[in-house]
């Protein structure tokens, strides 16, 4: 129980790596037996196999996902010559794709994929959080040069990283797919933080204005909310949260890359 | 006071790389009381140290804990200047329900500090230094945050009125007697300076009778007096509140019950960690 315990409140020492599946947690009471034991490891690979076909199909739907959505932007770019109103036409596969991303939080959870639980919820949540609190509730930023811009950075990002996922996954994987993933980031990562800003900024006044998604006293739940000072809130956590991620993926990248062993400090 | 200590981590020779660094030794640690004489190693061994950085004692970070949420309760019930808007300062709350609900929260607060300075025995002496930030941090911000909607001049007093102000009232009262009698019954588990682990048992007191279908019943009365808490305010962030000391109990008490389970081969099956049959 312990162990599990362990990685649930881990945070940000876990390895990126969707490599081997690995086997699950140890429970309060032991067995022991060399029968019993046998019958673990038959079930122990059943569920390794089984969860390395989860995780090949999940990576490849992905993969496939945000290249339609890279190529309907593109598409709508070509056809029409402007930004406005390409967030409307591609709203649907957006909402549904980055929704999906939400499975990832589980892989860790049940301990599939060894990365901390924590590190990839708040990846997660904070993307789930622009899709639908931000662009799809504020109809007025829609058509900001923000949006297109995290969008861009978005797509490239997740395609880069569903397919490096799926080729580690099937044991092929290409270098330039492994030198994209562990150097486009240096890119990518600060212009996505700059759309992602630029946008609830841009979002503010209209949430001011509106009152949306806001509670005032007296209410017979005795709590008040100001999703204008949310907003405000969650724009401020970028500054102790970009550089932490920022330097996990660089640390990343030198072990990767180069073969360096980082000596993380232990807490 | 900061207080530097080590840990000795000692292993067979045989097992570690010459070139690993302590990092890579995962092996557990010596336990303060053993003696090198008696240790089951060979003729020569390795000693290993950790350093643990700088370390508090767990009493003064628990009473930083406690005082705080004490003292900034009482900052908001008193409706002290900055907080409210200025025609409330120094004013009094003219809800019945708000004074109880004060009397309640101080008096778990002293409870606290008094047992962390007469009951509690703690086996590890220290904790490091971050714990204080995390834990004191955590607590004064809840207690700021319930104390702020509790005592605000614009405070609805709960839906049920009086039955439900008495009823919060007495779960509440009767939780925080469970608690302290669980806390004496530990207490007196072992004599004063002893290392071994006994196994609690129900005494004469009926508090203590719940331990025959849990193991923490300490942490299960401290959830029940916060739920009370929640009844008799009718207050969102005291929900909140309640709801992630209950998570976090939960994983406490799931610890020690697993360690009771590993360490007592006849350890009672019937008992859960923290909920009666469920947890």
């Amino acid at each position: 129980c312990l162990h599990r315990l362990d990685q649930w409140f881990s945070n940000g020492a876990g390895m990126d790596d969707p490599a081997a599946p690995l086997p699950t947690s140890p429970s309060c009471h032991e067995e022991d037996g060399t029968v019993e034991e046998k019958e673990n490891n038959n079930k122990k690979r059943t569920k390794g196999a089984v969860a390395t076909a989860w995780l090949t199909f999940y990576n490849i739907a992905m993969t496939a996902g945000w290249l339609v959505l890279a190529m309907a932007m593109m598409r709508f770019y070509i056809q029409k010559g402007t930004h406005k109103g390409l967030y409307r036409s591609i709203a649907r596969t957006l909402k549904f794709f980055q929704t999906f991303a939400l499975l990832e939080v589980g892989h860790c959870a049940l301990g599939i994929v060894r990365t901390s639980v924590i590190v990839t919820g708040v990846q997660v949540c904070s993307r789930i959080f622009m899709v639908w609190f931000v662009t799809n509730s504020i109809r007025q930023i829609q058509n900001e040069e923000s949006v297109i811009l995290f969008l861009v950075v978005w797509t490239m990002t997740e395609i880069t990283r569903y397919s490096y996922y799926t080729f580690n996954l099937l044991h092929h994987l290409p270098y330039f797919i492994k030198w994209a993933r562990y150097n486009l980031f240096i890119v990518l990562y600060p212009l996505g933080v700059a759309g992602e800003l630029l946008t609830i900024y841009a979002a503010l006044p209209f949430v001011r204005r509106s009152g949306m998604y806001s509670m005032r006293l007296p209410n017979k739940y005795n709590v008040s909310f100001d999703y204008y000072y949310c907003l405000i809130v969650f724009m401020l956590s970028y500054i102790p949260l970009f550089p932490q991620l920022f330097f996990h993926m660089l640390r990343q990248r030198r072990r990767v890359l180069h073969g360096e062993v980082i000596v993380e400090k232990d807490d | 006071m900061f207080i530097f200590k080590v840990w000795l981590i000692s292993i067979f020779c045989s097992q570690v790389e010459p070139t690993a660094t302590v990092l890579d030794i995962k092996s557990k640690c010596l336990r303060d009381e053993e003696i090198l004489q008696t240790l089951p190693v060979g003729t020569t061994a390795s000693f290993y140290f950790r350093d643990l950085g700088p370390q508090l004692t767990w009493g003064t970070v628990f009473l930083t804990e406690c005082v705080g949420p004490l003292v900034i309760y009482l900052m908001f019930y008193f409706h002290l200047p900055f907080i409210y808007s200025p025609k409330y300062d120094f004013t009094s709350s003219k809800h019945w329900v708000v004074h109880l609900a004060c009397i309640c929260h101080s008096f778990h607060y002293i409870k606290r500090i008094l047992e962390t300075m007469f009951v509690h025995r703690i086996s590890h002496g220290t904790m490091p230094l971050k714990n204080i930030f995390k834990n004191c941090g955590y607590y004064w911000c809840s207690a700021a945050w319930m104390a702020y909607y509790i005592n605000h001049p614009l405070y609805t007093t709960p839906y049920y009125g009086q039955m439900q102000v008495n009823t919060g009232l007495y779960v509440s009262l009767f939780c925080q007697i469970g608690n302290f009698s669980i806390h004496v019954a530990l207490r007196n588990l072992k004599p004063p300076g002893s290392k071994v682990k006994k196994i609690p048992y129900p005494t004469k007191n009926p508090f203590t009778w719940i331990f025959w279908l849990v193991s923490c019943p300490n942490y299960t009365y401290e959830v029940g007096s916060w739920i009370g808490f929640t009844v008799m305010t009718q207050c969102v962030p005291v929900a909140f509140f309640t709801l992630v000391a209950f998570i976090q109990m939960t994983v406490w008490a799931r610890g020690k019950h697993c360690s009771y389970v590993k360490e007592f081969r006849d350890y009672p099956t019937l008992r859960s960690s923290i909920l009666p049959f469920i947890l």
